[in-house]
């Protein structure tokens, strides 16, 4: 079933997108794994160490730090710095006042990456 | 000396035999093994903290091939074992020190996990774009308008109606182009038991150039995959401005956490 205008990988059976295993199937497009790994799944503290037990603090680490890489902002994965579905969202999942913390905890954060922390690429 | 390691998090199941477990490697190369407490299964596996301790993370993660060989590991586990039944995945980096905190975890976490595992239940997600279609540069349409106008004024006036005609024509079908993904998504939720919008994809990460307008997951009901595609296949006829792209089907990454949120930071709500 082909058409003019829709481009479907694989025949819609199960592992249409493979998974980098297996002949044949075109691996999934890495934005597409990147975006559902590290910005979606289920989120539950971890308890390696008393920092990572505030997940959204971790979660927010994991984005600064590839934020921070330039190559990263040449491949696009910096889809979270100005999009305003995901700053809707981000509205919508805080009250303002959490919204403010998690602003000044991503401030300091940048600020720590950027007075040297974070430039060993 | 043994090297210390932490456990790794894949999904969560409602039950999964072991003997599935051990031909899959995980994020370590690490063979993957289940964590069972509370009639739930951790997916999960054994690596090492000088690889994937906080410290090392936060290095690792600046890395873009490791962390494109680490995302597709992740995923490799959870697709592979999504195929046989219904699992919650983890987000990338949820790591733990030992199998005692994963199985707290899953004691805590029943009754969340249990409701998240009941909602994807013969559920998958689709993924859906929409890109603009790129209209040719200097096509007939483009090419066309203020002839007539041209014998009366002089070039410079009719190149600047020609340019304006230009971009009106443009900014037409740009405005064309979204009210079309907008309608094409409006379809689709409808035939999903739930939708969520990812932002779109810069086109450098694509590897497509025309901009994307749509980026859309859909959770639907594994007997609705068909009907799905084909009602791709028809709005991609009924909106030719826009080109759409179909992917999946995809562990239910999308629609792991908590149910549609009623918009009272319940995202947020989590035991301190």
């Amino acid at each position: 079933m082909t058409s003019g205008n829709v481009v479907q990988r694989g025949s819609g059976a199960a592992q249409v997108y493979g998974s980098g295993v297996g002949g044949g199937h075109e691996p999934a497009n890495l934005g597409d794994i990147l975006e559902r790994v590290l910005d979606k799944g289920l989120v539950i503290a971890g308890d390696i160490r008393v920092n990572l037990l505030d997940i959204e603090l971790l979660t927010i680490k994991l984005r600064l730090v590839i934020a921070s890489l330039d190559t990263a902002r040449q491949v696009g994965i910096n889809w979270w710095e100005s999009d305003p579905w995901l700053s809707a969202d981000a509205a919508r999942r805080s009250d303002g006042r959490e919204l403010e913390q998690e602003n000044q905890r991503l401030r300091d954060r940048i600020a720590a990456l950027e007075s040297g922390g974070g430039d060993h690429d | 000396m043994t090297e210390p390691s932490g456990v790794w998090v894949y999904a969560v199941s409602a039950d999964v035999a072991a003997p599935s477990l051990s031909e899959l490697r995980g994020v370590g190369d690490e063979p993957v093994r289940g964590i069972s407490a509370a009639g739930l299964t951790a997916i999960a596996g054994d690596v090492p903290l000088a690889e994937f301790g906080e410290s090392a993370l936060r290095r690792n993660l600046e890395d873009l091939a490791w962390l494109e060989a680490t995302a597709r590991a992740h995923h490799h586990v959870i697709d592979a074992l999504g195929q046989r039944g219904p699992l919650v995945p983890m987000r990338l980096a949820t790591v733990y020190a030992n199998g005692a905190g994963v199985a707290a975890m899953l004691d805590e976490r029943a009754t969340d996990l249990r409701a998240a595992l009941s909602r994807i239940s013969a559920h998958q997600e689709w993924g859906v774009k929409a890109y603009a279609q790129q209209s040719e540069p200097g096509s007939p349409a483009a090419a066309e308008p203020a002839r007539s106008g041209a014998a009366r004024v002089g070039p410079g006036a009719s190149y600047l109606r020609r340019r304006r005609d230009e971009l009106s024509a443009h900014s037409q079908a740009r405005y064309d182009a979204i009210a079309s993904a907008e309608a094409v998504h409006i379809r689709l939720s409808g035939l999903a038991a739930e939708a969520r919008l990812h932002p779109p994809q810069a086109p450098q990460l694509t590897g497509i150039r025309s901009q994307m307008l749509l980026n859309a997951a859909y959770l639907l009901d594994e007997e609705r995959a068909e009907e799905f595609a084909d009602a791709v296949t028809a709005l991609a006829l009924e909106h030719p401005g826009v080109r759409l792209e179909l992917t999946g089907p995809w562990p239910p990454y999308s629609f792991a956490g908590l149910p549609d949120r009623p918009d009272h930071g319940a995202g947020r709500r989590r035991e301190h």
